[in-house]
């Protein structure tokens, strides 16, 4: 298979002339280059995740010393388990998951709808809706977290889970809403006149026969919601003072803690990350292929 | 009756973001103009006069301009080479997207065990032997070092959102228009700049509009890299809220973000359109 050099001729009287190897070595390099520009791209993005990984796993005694072994030398929970057990973090993760939960819940609640609305007619409006949606996505979180601070204070409803997932739904709407557009766009709508032919209500009609087909497409919709929540730092930091969601504990607590809590946060937060893209790998590129 | 239905089907969306977008939009411009009952400006004086707005505003920009850049570069580079199918490109792809899951606070922590003074970078120089001491990268007098960390934990995190809009858009150009190009006799570079990148422009629009208006935003990077000794805009309107509870001036801030991302966006959506005419 593997020729390197110019094959000669079977017949002593028919010389060909001899095989020029030369764009296939170049080619076998260009892809020798790929494979190793793509290996490096790799190692950039996982490597500093196994390093606060090797921090968070280190002893704190280890973490003083310099220069640092890159390996720890001797394995230990005991800075996670510091972290963990520190005031606030384990009530915080429980925060940011029901925040995540409800925020999902919400949001796939109001928004869907209108995707489906979008996904299935044509009607007057249908542009500005789509702009004013854009328009709302481009504005800053800071811009409504403050005045919003200000408002649930005086509703009573300051620093309550309630509170953050209204600021999180706000956030998630407009691509929930783009989403669950393009998902529903990919459902037949040939099957839902069908249903309606055989006599199926409009509601009947979405739950037997639009929904099951939507849901692979609506549970990752969930999943990126649920992310966006999870990962929210600003709007649940101003929003909140004993009922910190995870990410809004750690930025608080970081000013006056020591590296390994710090550490110990960092791969806590990291670690999910891991575990969503892996449920959405398939979905990313139809979520952010549809302009956005 | 038809035309009624889409309508009841966006009005909760509708009114729901009215709610939580447009009102507190009014709220906080009302709240920078007031104290107590009456108009000032006190509120913007003294968000002008603090010594940290000076460099929040420098940093934010200077971080912005630096940083999507680069972001583009590496993004539209990556998503070529996945296009050219290496080996295991299924895991490549997994690796490059896991940044985008990781709120901004966790790639800061992540880039701060490097960067730290005892942090792994340090101990690889020292281990070098370039600097036995290790360098300073985030000591308050060190802009440059602390800028250089924000950028390269930046661009660590946020540069799968670029590449997954341009994988994105590239899946949807038709293979035929490179085909036909190398055939004519175009080189890789010629291709790439003549009939890649013109048939994604969509893409590169949308993400350039959406980053630029995010990398104004970020704050929990530089916060766990630098605390407040790399202010950025973001990062002051939190202090001004949460640790030195005046909710007027952390409005103010809030408005000059607002209305730094809506100048970009015009500007951009001008020129974008101006180009294609």
């Amino acid at each position: 298979m593997t020729a390197t050099r110019p094959v000669s001729a079977p017949a002593a009287d028919r010389v060909l002339p001899p095989v020029d190897l030369e764009p296939l070595r170049r080619r076998r390099i260009r892809r020798a280059l790929v494979q190793l520009a793509c290996v490096l791209v790799s190692l950039l993005m996982v490597v500093p995740i196994v390093l606060v990984a090797f921090a968070a796993l280190s002893t704190s005694d280890e973490l003083a010393e310099f220069p640092k072994s890159f390996v720890p030398s001797d394995w230990t929970l005991d800075t996670v388990r510091g972290f963990v057990t520190s005031t606030g973090v384990l009530p915080a993760f429980g925060n940011s998951v029901l925040t995540g939960l409800y925020t999902v819940v919400l949001s796939l609640a109001i928004g869907a709808p209108a995707g489906y609305a979008l996904a299935r007619h044509a009607f007057r409006g249908r542009d500005a809706y789509q702009v004013f949606m854009l328009m709302v996505r481009a504005l800053p979180i800071v811009v409504l977290s403050v005045p919003l601070a200000t408002i649930f204070l005086r509703a009573g409803a300051y620093d309550t889970v309630a509170a953050v997932t209204l600021v999180h739904t706000a956030l998630a709407m407009p691509t929930t809403v783009l989403i669950t557009a393009s998902i529903f766009v990919a459902v037949p709508a040939e099957l839902e006149e069908a249903a309606r032919v055989f006599g199926c209500t409009r509601a009947e009609t979405f739950r037997r026969v639009v929904l099951p087909l939507a849901v692979p497409g609506l549970a990752a919709a969930a999943v990126f919601t649920f992310v966006l929540s999870w990962n929210e730092v600003l709007g649940a930091g101003v929003l909140t003072i004993g009922h910190r969601t995870l990410p809004a504990q750690v930025l608080v607590a970081l000013a006056d803690s020591p590296q390994s809590y710090r550490f110990a946060g960092g791969l806590a937060l990291v670690l999910p990350a891991l575990l969503f893209i892996l449920l959405m790998r398939r979905y990313l590129l139809s979520m952010w292929g549809s302009r956005g | 009756m038809r035309s009624r239905i889409p309508w009841l089907l966006l009005a909760p969306s509708i009114v729901f973001m009215l709610l939580l977008f447009g009102w507190p939009l009014v709220q906080g411009v009302l709240a920078a103009f007031r104290s107590g009952d009456s108009f000032t400006v006190d509120n913007w004086t003294r968000m002008w006069g603090d010594a940290y707005f000076g460099r929040a505003l420098r940093n934010t920009l200077l971080l912005t301009v630096v940083v999507v850049p680069v972001q583009f570069v590496l993004a539209i580079g990556m998503a070529l080479l996945l296009q050219s199918r290496p080996k295991l490109a299924g895991v490549h792809f997994y690796l490059w997207t896991i940044p985008l899951a990781m709120s901004e606070l966790a790639a800061g922590l992540v880039w701060l065990s490097i960067f730290s003074n005892r942090g792994y970078l340090n101990s690889f120089l020292s281990w070098l032997g370039i600097a036995p001491d290790g360098i300073g990268w985030l000591d308050y007098d060190n802009p440059a070092g602390m800028l250089f960390a924000v950028v390269v934990a930046e661009v660590w995190r946020a540069t799968s959102l670029v590449f997954v809009i341009v994988v994105a858009g590239l899946q949807m150009v038709p293979k035929d228009f490179d085909e036909a190009a190398q055939v004519f006799g175009a080189t890789a570079w010629q291709r790439l700049w003549h009939v890649t990148l013109p048939a994604i422009r969509p893409s590169l629009q949308v993400a350039l509009i959406l980053r630029t208006i995010l990398a104004i935003q970020v704050f929990a990077v530089a916060q766990a890299l630098t605390g407040r000794n790399f202010p950025l805009l973001v990062g002051e309107t939190y202090q001004w809220y949460v640790n030195l509870q005046n909710a007027a001036v952390a409005s103010a801030l809030a408005l000059v973000v607002l209305a730094i991302s809506l100048a970009v966006s015009i500007v951009y959506l001008r020129t974008l359109r101006r180009e294609r005419a």
